[in-house]
């Protein structure tokens, strides 16, 4: 459904333009969950705004559903790693969420096949639009809160907030940066579930960048992990874990922790490795990693 | 010349300025209130006792009281108030005419760089010129009155407006406008969810400012031109000024614009509190 192709980005002048990540390919199948990891700095956020059309790329090609991504395609949601600054502050939390569908759609599919989806009705009415936005917060659990402003929720209210919008406006593609990284533990393993639910329900494929390696495990099919700055691909995991997934028993499962310490050890290597990691990493599934998970290739369907 | 003030090139202030927490926002404003009050009650008492003890000669300048009965007196005269009719008339639909010429011209140049360098030699022409130079061609161009009176305002009201517009446009936050294009939203959906809201409270004091440059730039026009019906407040204080022994009634009509400037501009601010409240609030959150 994605495909990356040797993707290069640097920001800044030409001549004096810093490189933010190199050479990035990927390939993502359709109703797949792809965690990214990598240390700070690495290009992560970067990726994903080439990936929602936001920047053009100084290099490499990106297809959705077989066509290049040259402007935000349709069927799009993203929630920002500044999640803060990305509410409006100005509107109700409950016409943040509800904004999205104010949109009036293009014609352009995102993908294939998905055309009834993305092109859709021209555009919500007023009353859809505030069930959608309820029902939307109601997920994770802010219902009472629509009629306040965002700056008067906390931190992880907020970020909530923007999951929420970005469910609401049902996308085909949804890219998530550091999506809970406000929330106390308590909610971020509801809102984890919540991320798989609503993948099991709907046919939507996932990006999410997180520090959290645990999480990136927990939640993903797969786990790209990024080399520092700029940024490459070190390694591409497949995380094969029984479906569904479930905070306790999943996390105590030998192939999670096999995963986990593997996907920690990858993330702190030192640069002077890269050269040889990302050469199993364009070549797939690293051959170690593969036998620590079990039922290698099935992930839930 | 002072209407062309420099608070143009700084649109800024004001805005920031008035971040304080709502409970405490009434009482605060009441004390600003009373010890404002106590300041102006002790400045005319100080001027009264100086022109009794014949510090100050009162044929030079006329005592407090007298001037405060003046002032009250005023208030029942249907001269002054028309005059103050007509002032207040050419105030707003001036500042109506320039808010609504200068917020689309500023949404245009601060949305399409392009257009901005093209028309920067032009607006930095026009701009330094003090519109009180501007009385004499306006006048014989347009015969004195209130059509003179409302184009002088709406040329020294459109700056500020342009400017702060602009300004508040360039503030944008970038993570707002990635959201809404992240969303499929365009150009001027982008303009119209994200910058325009954005840019209301730098408009709201680009407004602000425009207000007191009207009514300054008013009365020096009804000044200038005189006594003709729809000079207004300024053209009242000129024919007032040609009576001997009238400083008492000069000094009247100042204090008269001098509160007229004061209730407007509370006026003012008091709606961008109701319209803008996220500003407000988000501001005092901020600080
Ligand atoms: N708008 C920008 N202008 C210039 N440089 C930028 C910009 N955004 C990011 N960079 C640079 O690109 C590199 C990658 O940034 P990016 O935000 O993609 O990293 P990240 O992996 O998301 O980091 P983090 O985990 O801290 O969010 C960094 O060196 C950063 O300084
Ligand atoms: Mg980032």
């Amino acid at each position: 459904m994605l495909e990356i192709t040797g993707l290069t980005h640097s920001y800044g002048p030409a001549g004096r333009a810093r490189p933010a990540l190199r050479d990035i390919s990927l390939a993502v199948a359709g109703g797949e969950l792809v965690s990214i990891v990598g240390p700070s700095g690495c290009g992560k956020s970067t990726l994903l705004r080439c990936v929602a059309g936001l920047i053009r790329p100084a290099a490499g090609t990106i297809t959705l559903g077989g066509s290049p991504v040259e402007r935000v395609p349709d069927g799009l949601a993203v929630v920002f790693q500044d999640y803060s600054r990305s509410l409006l502050p100005w509107l109700t939390v409950a016409d943040n969420v509800a904004l999205p569908l104010r949109r009036k759609r293009g014609s352009a599919p995102a993908a294939a096949g998905e055309a009834d989806r993305t092109a859709g009705p021209a555009r919500a009415g007023r009353r859809a639009r505030r069930e959608a936005a309820r029902a939307a917060l109601a997920t994770v659990g802010l219902t009472s809160e629509g009629g306040r402003y965002p700056w008067q929720l906390s931190g992880g209210m907020q970020q909530r907030v923007a999951i929420a919008r970005a469910l609401a406006c049902d996308p085909v593609l949804l890219l998530m940066d550091e999506p809970f990284g406000s929330v106390d533990a308590q909610t971020r393993e509801d809102l984890e579930d919540l991320v798989l639910t609503v993948r099991g329900q709907r046919d939507i494929t996932i990006l999410l960048v997180t520090h959290d390696i645990d999480e990136s495990v927990y939640v993903g099919d797969r786990v790209v992990v990024l080399t520092p700055g700029p940024g490459q691909v070190r390694a591409d995991l497949r995380v094969s874990l029984p479906s569904p997934r479930e905070q306790i028993t999943t996390r105590q499962l030998p192939a999670f922790v096999q995963l986990r310490a593997e996907v920690g050890r990858l993330v702190r290597e030192r640069e002077t490795e890269t050269g040889a990691h990302s050469e199993r990493g364009a070549a797939g599934p690293v051959p170690g990693t593969e036998a620590t998970a079990a039922n290698t290739g099935t992930g839930q369907g | 010349m002072t209407t062309d003030s420099p608070a143009a090139d700084s649109p800024a202030t004001g805005v920031h300025a008035a971040a304080s927490p709502r409970e405490s926002t009434r009482s605060r404003l009441a004390g600003r209130v009373l010890r404002g009050a106590a300041g102006v009650a002790g400045f005319l008492a100080l001027a009264e006792l100086l022109g009794r003890t014949r510090v100050i000669s009162p044929a030079v300048l006329p005592l407090a009281s007298t001037v405060l009965a003046r002032t009250g007196g005023l208030a029942t005269s249907p001269h002054f108030l028309a005059d103050l009719g007509s002032t207040l008339a050419a105030w707003a639909l001036g500042l109506v005419i320039a808010t609504a010429v200068a917020v689309p011209a500023g949404v245009v140049l601060g949305s399409l760089p392009g257009v901005r360098a093209a028309t920067r030699a032009i607006v930095e022409f026009l701009r330094p010129i003090p519109s009180v130079a501007l009385i004499v061609l306006v006048g014989l161009i347009l015969g004195p009155g209130l059509r003179m009176n409302v184009t002088l305002i709406v040329y020294a009201a459109v700056w500020p407006v342009l400017f702060n517009t602009i300004y508040g446009l360039d503030d944008t936050d970038p993570v707002a406008r990635e959201t809404l294009r992240a969303f499929g939203f365009g150009r001027l959906a982008v303009i119209r969810f994200a910058a325009l809201p954005s840019a209301a409270p730098f408009i709201a004091t680009g407004i602000r400012l425009a207000s007191s440059i009207a009514i300054i730039l008013n009365i020096s026009t009804g000044y200038l031109a005189g006594r003709v019906s729809g000079n207004g407040l300024g053209a009242f204080i000129a024919e007032a000024n040609t009576g001997a022994g009238n400083t008492a009634l000069v000094l009247a009509a100042a204090i008269w614009a001098g509160v007229l400037g004061l209730v407007l501009n509370g006026l003012l601010l008091a709606a961008q509190r109701r319209l803008l409240p996220w500003h407000h609030e988000f501001t005092a959150e901020a600080a």
